[in-house]
């Protein structure tokens, strides 16, 4: 329980400052910017309409939809196996995370779990996603701030992972792996010695992005105070991930929620920063995937013998009732709501994305911050847009 | 860990959440109009609509649920349309059309749900509240200042009206978008127009055991 530092007071009055400007409507002539929907830093199709008063944007209002594939009402028309082939495509860069909180519902309200093999792998190759997704990341918000290098290192190393994706699940981007009660195969013999060479490649991946990014003074200037987000803030709208952590609050689903996953059979930390800004978004994300890899290799020494499915019947139905089960996906917490009416499909499926809550922020953070902090912040908040927009 | 236990072994009692539900009844009194408790998974509770603003701020304020998971909405009502599954040559079979309402109640169609957690210890809780036909309901952006975009997408889904909401447009939809999409007598054109071919195409694997891995 912190009390809000000096800057972040400096900055919530900055912000409530442009808000009565508004409401005033001094008589300076405004001016309407219109950043995307194609922008590299729209990590997709988002529009995002702000109105300058000079450089200063002092309201600004993104504009979703451009990529909403109603996947809630999809979801209806599709038996439980065959949802997983859909929510692959939320949050495309870590695919296989989102197949996760899925099948743990429908498991959850069929009472059954997985075998433990089956969670230590999917445990592994959630964390993998993670790593390619965030990996990717720390890349792409270097070319967002004018620094052409990150991306390449983020694209080659990325692919490392990605071809550890390929070979175990058949997928590069949409494994479609997760099965109710297990996994769809066991691991290709050789995987485990490939992953363990991966994950030391990975971490000098960390080291480099670190000297690159962290210690790079343009860097420092642009991301440091940037974007300051109180805790309060990040609480009353639902911030999750490292956008949540950035802001001092130490809460992690991997190690708050007791999933039948394999997290708490490996030794790492969560990590979180006191200043809520971008610099520490950014900082709390490169940490993870630190921990992330470090999370990997002690799963790879603990994987139990065993089968890899428990036993279900060939036509799943699942018991009438309702479950949540959230995860702490690459961009923060992923839920799903699922109700069964016993049926081979889901009555109704809420799915609770982490970008959506990330993002409906934006219109009170953007409030006073100059043009080019625009992009320092959305960069650094780190949606996808089909995460965003399901 | 949870992977060693069997499903038997979840407990049949749950005090933290039954007793959590006690004090919610306590604070919030008649506003609570049923609960339900699954032990060791979730609490739901459903609120009276009229008073649902000062309950949520209760909630938030003196029960410590301060974190906004996310809100939406239900429709029980069992889809006329089915998954586009059937054989339209067949004779049409009867569909189930009564509504019945999940976890802890209800007496309308459509139902608010919300999710609230708690970053100081004390169990989430599932909110639902019934709507009625004038499908209108006071906005909570003004104790969840997230909640302004989950109404402006459950408002446009469903064809809610949360009134106090600071700026109600379509998320997602055009603003000259007729109908709504989530509500359950709405149809999915796509598997209207052409019935799904994917159901006769299932066949056997050759060899495959019984048991059967994968679905």
């Amino acid at each position: 329980m912190t009390m809000l530092g000096d800057r972040q007071q400096l900055a919530y009055i900055a912000s409530q400052a442009a808000d009565a400007r508004v409401n005033v409507e001094l008589e300076t002539e405004g001016m309407t910017l219109n950043i995307g929907p194609q922008h590299p830093a729209t990590h997709g199709t988002l529009r995002i309409i702000c109105r300058l008063d000079g450089e200063q944007v002092v309201w600004a209002e993104p504009s979703c939809g451009y990529m909403h594939r109603g996947y809630e009402k999809l979801t209806e028309v599709r038996t439980f196996p065959q949802v997983t082939a859909l929510v692959n495509r939320i949050d495309w860069l870590g695919s296989f995370a989102n197949e996760v909180p899925f099948i743990l519902a429908a498991e959850k309200l069929m009472g059954i779990e997985a075998p433990p093999r089956a969670q230590v792998i999917r445990t592994i190759l959630f964390e993998l996603s993670r790593i390619a997704n965030v990996g990717l990341f720390l890349g792409d918000l270097g070319v967002q701030l004018g620094a052409v290098t990150p991306v390449f290192l983020a694209f080659r190393d990325r692919e490392y992972v990605l071809n550890l994706i390929e070979s175990a699940t058949g997928g590069r981007f949409h494994p479609n792996f997760d099965r109710i009660g297990g996994l769809k195969d066991d691991l290709p013999a050789g995987w485990i010695e490939e992953t363990r060479a991966v994950m030391k490649k990975l971490q000098g991946f960390c080291d480099q992005m670190e000297d690159l990014l962290f210690g790079n003074e343009i860097f420092l200037a642009r991301t440091k105070g940037i974007g300051i987000i109180p805790r309060d803030v990040a609480m009353q709208y639902g911030l999750s991930g490292a956008n949540l952590r950035a802001s001092g609050i130490d809460h992690d689903l991997r190690r708050d929620t007791s999933l039948p996953m394999a997290w708490n059979k490996a030794d790492w930390k969560v990590w979180t920063h006191t200043d809520g800004d971008a610099f520490a978004r950014c900082w709390v994300r490169l940490q993870e995937t630190r921990e992330s890899c470090k999370i990997v290799e002690q799963l790879l020494d603990v994987i139990p013998s065993g089968p890899i499915m428990t036993k279900v019947p060939k036509i799943i139905k699942v018991p009438e009732g309702e479950a949540w089960v959230a995860t702490e996906n690459p961009l923060g917490e992923m839920g799903y709501y699922v109700v069964s009416k016993g049926d081979l499909g889901p009555f109704r499926v809420k799915i609770r994305s982490a970008s959506f809550n990330n993002m409906s922020v934006t219109p009170w953070l953007l409030k006073g911050v100059y043009v080019p902090d625009v992009i320092t912040i959305l960069a650094s908040l780190y949606f996808i847009l089909g995460d965003l927009d399901r | 860990m949870s992977s060693t236990e069997t499903p038997e072994a979840t407990p049949v009692v749950d005090t933290d959440r039954d007793s959590f539900v006690v004090e919610i009844r306590a604070r919030l009194g008649a506003a609570v109009v049923d609960s339900f408790v699954k032990p060791g998974d979730d609490i739901w509770i459903r609120l009276a609509a009229d008073t649902w603003v000062d309950s949520v701020r209760a909630m938030r304020d003196d029960l410590g649920l301060d974190y906004f998971e996310f809100l939406s909405a239900i429709d029980w009502m069992p889809s006329p349309f089915g998954k586009g599954e059937e054989d339209p040559t067949d004779e049409p079979v009867e569909k189930d059309t009564t509504i019945r309402q999940g976890y802890a109640g209800g007496d309308t169609r459509f139902q608010v749900l919300m999710r609230l957690e708690s970053f100081r210890g004390k169990p989430a809780v599932n909110v639902k509240v019934d709507l009625d036909d004038s499908m209108t309901i006071e906005s909570i952006s003004s104790v969840f200042a997230g909640a302004n975009w989950h109404e402006r997408e459950a408002g446009e889904m469903f064809g809610i009206t949360f009134a106090g909401h600071p700026d109600q447009r379509n998320m997602y939809l055009p603003s000259d978008f007729e109908g709504h999409p989530l509500r359950k007598d709405f149809p999915l054109l796509a598997r209207v127009i052409k019935p799904w071919p994917g159901i006769v195409d299932v066949e056997p694997l050759p060899g495959g055991d019984e048991e059967g891995g994968d679905e």
